[in-house]
């Protein structure tokens, strides 16, 4: 084990080094043939990829954007005749947004929808602050009247709908981990339970995102009834956790049940209470499974969230995405790109933070993986 | 010492009833010892009507063919496998599973590898001496751990110790607990031979003065000799029993120097390798 962390650790060291001396040496020209495979490796090759990337979407999106111009061109000239096809051209080529052809939008239009929705949230920001001073005297007044304030009730900005996403995703990775881990060890250290439940779990593992929700959504509804605050968040949380605890269960019972038969002779030998054996040796070692698990559970529940707000109308980047969708604006198909670049980058710094917080628990650096 | 000494060892340990220590000395005693595995084609004896009785004090190496029983023996005595006929007493009365009272030193070092060296100790400690104060249970596992040589590694993780330092701990963990009987199973098996002489070292310097009655599963001849009072030489399974037992009357506390000077050393070892070799 010994030998592995200095294995682990010796690379990384010599990548950070390497990067200035492989940069020094590349303009005084004495680099050698394997620094040259390194940092194209490391990259070149990368940022060719993401260029070539970009120009292949490029090309792919003028390429449809021409066969939707041609479309409505020529539907001019069959329905109306030749003059109206040619101010149908003239108005496409003009830019004018009433006519531009609403295809797979470029780079260059997503990017620019990206600014349009930042500065769409500085905008709302600004909004809400004007709010909260505008209505901070009349607030005061009704809370000492015993009525509730006033809230904004304005349209969310795009970060608040990320935030709201990351609130919800979380949320029910926090019930995933309360049901699945307890649940788990259970299971792990007692073979009658495991059996009480495998059937359980080997049939509702596979269940579609989509059904989960429907079956949260018939007992929620009944639980709030009475309640006037809105279940949505509920719901999708709730659904959210159900669909993505799966493998966190599964790993945790299989960590628990396979602890190395020398931790538990050792156990017997000092004759380890129950609740000493688990704390003290059960649980360290099968940490690093619990957590491979938790990482795949956070990931399915960021992967099933989206499509979960959109059902449940929660609002969130899914709900977003189908907005967008239905609204249909000129500039709604890269704002669903937006938001599908955010999805990607934030599912990955999900999956990053599982992994640091994976090796900062585990005392197996290289199980995590 | 000759060879027809040791026979007549053997010859009265089959016939005798209670033995041949009386019983005011015997430590550990296994009487008519069976275990049986059920196999699909049957069932399968490793081990029948082995007897064997271990005095207060003594370290008895036992050695034998791979798989003739050795580690199963070692396991029951341990508390760690049933046993299917027989009874295996200490200090007279019959064990019940694994306990304390039976330290083991595993083959692999068996340490929790997310705990420093002292807490892997400590596990042991807390549990025997519980009415001790947190300091003075403390005090017992540095002990230990500065008597094989790691007083440097206290709070190291157990993962990042080499095997040889994570067997230190091993000891270590077994002598602080205070045992009756000390239980090792072919501890330094794992180990280049250089390391191993030195824990070889390391164990008998404690033992000779913690004085626990040990019994060591052995695959070397020569560790055998070194550090026993009594080589017990198991046949070969299935229906494996004690085939002859040899006494070492070296002087303690011994040097490998002086061992390996005395002209005995060549006897017994010539003795032990005709049996293994029969």
């Amino acid at each position: 084990m010994k030998q592995q962390s200095i294995a682990l650790g010796k690379p990384r060291l010599f990548i950070r080094l390497g990067f200035i001396t492989t940069f020094k040496d590349l303009f005084s020209g004495n680099l050698a043939k394997e620094e040259i495979q390194k940092l194209l490796r490391k990259f070149i090759v990368p940022i060719a990829s993401i260029l070539l990337f970009l120009g292949l979407w490029h090309m792919g999106a003028k390429a449809l954007y021409n066969i939707e111009a041609d479309f409505r061109i020529n539907k001019a000239l069959v329905e109306r005749g030749q003059e109206a096809a040619d101010a149908e051209a003239a108005c496409i080529d003009s830019g004018d947004i009433t006519c531009q052809p609403n295809s797979l939008p470029s780079p260059a239009q997503v990017w620019n929808s990206y600014k349009s929705l930042l500065r769409d949230h500085s905008i709302i920001t600004a909004d809400k602050k004007a709010f909260v001073v505008k209505t901070a005297a009349l607030n005061e007044k009704r809370i000492a009247q015993g009525k509730d304030p006033i809230v904004y009730t304005g349209r969310p900005s795009f970060v608040d709908q990320i935030l709201r996403s990351l609130k919800t995703v979380f949320a029910g990775f926090f019930l995933a981990f309360l049901v699945a881990v307890p649940l788990g060890i259970f299971m792990g250290l007692s073979p009658t339970l495991k059996s009480a439940f495998n059937w359980f779990i080997q049939i509702f593992k596979p269940v579609s995102p989509v059904v989960w929700y429907l079956l949260v959504f018939m007992i929620v509804k009944t639980v709030l009834i009475d309640s006037s605050e809105d279940s949505s968040f509920t719901i999708s949380f709730v659904s959210v956790g159900l669909c993505s605890m799966w493998a966190t269960l599964v790993n945790t019972a299989v960590g628990v049940s396979s602890v190395d038969k020398d931790y538990l002779n050792v156990a017997k030998v000092l004759k380890l209470g129950s609740f000493q054996k688990i704390f003290k040796v059960v649980l360290p070692s099968s940490l690093p499974l619990i957590f491979t698990g938790l990482k795949i559970t956070l990931s399915v529940a960021w992967m099933v969230l989206i499509a979960i707000e959109l059902l449940a109308q929660s609002p969130g980047l899914g709900l977003f995405v189908w907005e967008e969708f239905q609204n249909g604006a000129n500039d709604s198909n890269s704002k669903i790109i937006v938001a599908m670049f955010l999805i990607g980058l934030i599912g990955f710094l999900l999956d990053r933070l599982m992994l640091m917080i994976q090796n900062a628990v585990s005392f197996n650096k290289s199980q995590a993986i | 010492m000759s060879n027809i000494e040791t026979k007549d060892l053997t010859d009265t340990m089959e016939v005798s009833e209670n033995g041949i220590f009386p019983p005011s000395k015997v430590m550990l005693n296994l009487k008519n010892l069976k275990k049986v595995y059920p196999t699909p084609k049957g069932d399968y004896t490793v081990l029948e009507n082995l007897n064997l009785q271990v005095m207060k004090e003594e370290f008895v190496t036992i050695i034998g063919h791979s798989g003739c029983g050795k580690t199963t023996m070692l396991s029951m005595i341990a508390g760690l496998n049933s046993i299917t006929g027989g009874l295996i007493t200490v200090l007279g009365n019959p064990i019940r599973g694994a306990g304390p009272d039976r330290g083991v030193i595993f083959q692999s070092p068996s340490l929790m590898p997310w705990m420093t060296s002292l807490q892997n100790v400590m596990l042991g400690v807390n549990k025997v001496f519980p009415n001790a104060t947190k300091a003075q249970r403390k005090d017992i596992a540095k002990y230990y751990l500065q008597k094989v040589g790691l007083e440097d590694a206290f709070n190291k993780k157990a993962s990042e110790l080499s095997q040889g330092m994570q067997q230190r701990v091993g000891i270590a963990r077994a002598f602080a607990i205070k045992p009756k009987i000390l239980l090792l199973d072919e501890p330094f098996g794992m180990l280049d031979s250089l390391t191993r002489g030195e824990l070889q070292d390391i164990l008998i310097e404690i033992w000779n003065k913690e004085k626990i009655t040990a019994v060591m599963i052995t695959h070397d001849v020569d560790e055998a000799i070194y550090l026993a009072d009594r080589v017990v030489m198991m046949t070969s399974g299935p229906k494996a029993k004690i085939g002859d037992v040899l006494k070492i009357d070296f002087e303690r506390p011994r040097t490998r120097k002086s061992v390996l000077e005395n002209d005995d050393y060549y006897k017994y070892r010539k003795h032990l390798i005709d049996f293994l070799e029969h």
